[in-house]
């Protein structure tokens, strides 16, 4: 697989290096592997810090800015930033009133972002973290390390950062976020594995003919492998996806939002094929799209296929979604 | 020492490490390992001289916990920070006091990653190790004995994680499709302590 890098080593510090001088709004620090928002800290405002392996791009640095993140802790691809990483993020963000941390359900972004925060109170900064948990693909979660964070996490950055802006309070914020995840289911169906760069073989090996149900954003494997021919068309894809989703949490006469999130190698006519037949399933089961969001959000490097996240939204969580929001890669209303 | 040699046996081994985790993982322990324990190598000539190897321990331990990331880095990390500390400031170390180190790393590594044998995880690796250790003490045998038996035992379990359906970390979100495969984690946890073995 031919990569368009420099060598496997420098993936991260060069993306970071291009974001930089790609985005002046924000304060790049390659070394210390940090994206900050130039107008940090803002005395008074809660801060939103968030996390996890490269990889998923634009998530999480591409959601630093007005009315999201105020720093993201990009770890090397697929792997959970380090407490030094994410404790220098939270520091340079401070302004008095708080630090929440949005921690995808990954046992090692779980374990680094807790030692972080054991080193932030040291100096005397108070931080709340809110665990993403939104995949259902994850049954039993009492013998698994429990659901993996993946597509509500853009859902819990946009409306819990839209109300930090607003001036709330560390508890109010962390609510919200906690609101968002409890409300917020996804499923993910892979057509092709991806490959990490510095292992340079793909994660996983799919037959021409078949697809993986139920994965995650980390080239992981899926819980089941179908033939393709038993979903061959968009519509069937979709169909499983959501009847997946509906199962964990019932759909019908609900608002929702609703992200047909590419993961990386998909393009976006196949993605907006995949939102029309999400649409059609959803207005055949009674639930209406109240926002829809389309793209690549959430990837897995150039993995081929598509996850779908669904929010039962109330009328306050559709306020603050709506509210303005400045980053490279969600912006509308300013 | 003892570090050095397993970082050396970790980077000749990151490409097997990493193709166990691409079967139930996400295909990246054995480069992780390797860059952590490079950092710990790093840290090495930056310590006084003949500073007691309980703090040498430590430092290699926060070293690895800020260059690894993942999963791993707090484990491994936490691992050689705490048999450092029960190390303390010995000068030399002896059969009891290096089983009292590796019984603090067990612990330490349970309380964070909330793992118990048979989750298949790296525990399943020391668990037995710090058992065999520890009985092969009470049998009369030395420091030599008492490591080549610990390394033993840690092979073994992390043998006997092939046939188990894992439980903790990534490889649990596969459920049956988890079994078949050796755990990454007991696996380099084998590799490290057979290092120690042959250190001593």
């Amino acid at each position: 697989m031919r990569k368009l890098i420099n060598a496997p080593a420098d993936v991260v510090t060069d993306a970071l290096r291009g974001l930089a001088a790609a985005h002046p709004s924000l304060r790049v620090d390659p070394e210390a592997g940090i994206v900050v928002r130039a107008d940090a800290p803002r005395i008074g405002k809660v801060a939103l810090v968030s996390g996890g392996g490269s990889g998923h791009e634009p998530l999480h640095a591409g959601f630093v800015g007005y009315g999201m993140l105020d720093a993201a802790a990009p770890g090397e691809v697929f792997t959970s930033p380090v407490p030094d990483q994410i404790l220098a993020a939270t520091t340079a963000v401070s302004g008095g009133a708080g630090v929440l941390h949005v921690v995808k359900n990954y046992t090692g972004d779980v374990m680094n972002f807790q030692m972080a925060a054991e080193l932030a109170e040291d100096e005397d900064v108070e931080v709340v973290s809110v665990l993403v948990d939104d995949d259902v693909a994850v049954q039993d979660s009492t013998y698994t390390a429990g659901r993996r964070g993946t597509g509500a996490t853009l859902f819990v950055e946009k409306i819990a950062g839209a109300l930090a802006e607003e001036g709330a309070d560390l508890a109010a914020v962390a609510a919200v976020a906690r609101e968002v995840n409890e409300r917020s289911r996804s499923f993910g169906v892979a057509l092709s594995p991806c490959t990490v760069p510095a292992a340079g073989r793909p994660t996983f090996e799919l037959g021409a003919d078949e697809i993986e149900l139920g994965i995650g954003i980390h080239g992981e494997p899926g819980r089941e492998r179908a033939k393709a021919a038993t979903a061959a068309t968009a519509a069937e894809i979709v169909d499983a996806t959501l009847t997946a989703i509906d199962a964990d949490m019932p759909l019908a006469g609900q608002e929702l939002l609703v992200l047909v999130n590419g993961m990386g190698g998909t393009p976006l006519i196949e993605q907006y094929i995949a939102y029309g037949a999400a649409a059609d399933w959803l207005a055949g089961h009674g639930a209406s799209v109240a926002r829809p969001l389309v793209g690549g959000y959430v990837t897995s490097l150039e993995m081929a296929g598509v996850m779908i996240t669904v929010c039962r939204a109330t009328p306050e969580l559709l306020r603050l979604w709506d509210a303005p929001v400045e980053t490279p890669a969600l912006r509308w209303g300013r | 020492m003892w570090i050095r040699l397993a970082a050396e046996r970790v980077t000749a081994e990151a490409d097997r490490l990493t193709a166990l985790d691409a079967a139930i993982g996400d295909g990246d322990h054995g480069h992780n390992l390797e860059r952590g324990f490079a950092a710990a190598v790093a840290a090495l000539p930056e310590l006084p001289e003949g500073m007691p190897p309980g703090k040498v321990l430590v430092a290699a331990g926060r070293a690895i916990i800020s260059k690894t990331g993942g999963a791993s880095g707090p484990l491994y990390g936490t691992a050689l920070r705490r048999a450092g500390k029960a190390l303390g400031e010995a000068g030399e170390i002896d059969a009891a006091g290096l089983g009292a180190a590796l019984r603090a790393a067990l612990e330490g590594v349970q309380e964070l990653g909330k793992a118990v044998e048979g989750d298949k995880t790296l525990v399943d690796a020391l668990g037995p190790a710090v058992a065999a250790y520890e009985s092969t003490l009470t049998a009369g045998g030395d420091l030599a004995a008492c490591t080549r038996a610990a390394a033993d035992a840690a092979r073994e379990g992390a043998e006997a994680t092939i046939p188990l359906q894992a439980r903790k970390g990534r490889a649990s979100y596969l459920g049956e499709r988890s079994v078949g495969h050796m755990d990454p984690g007991a696996s380099s946890t084998t590799l490290i302590l057979e290092a120690l073995a042959d250190a001593v």
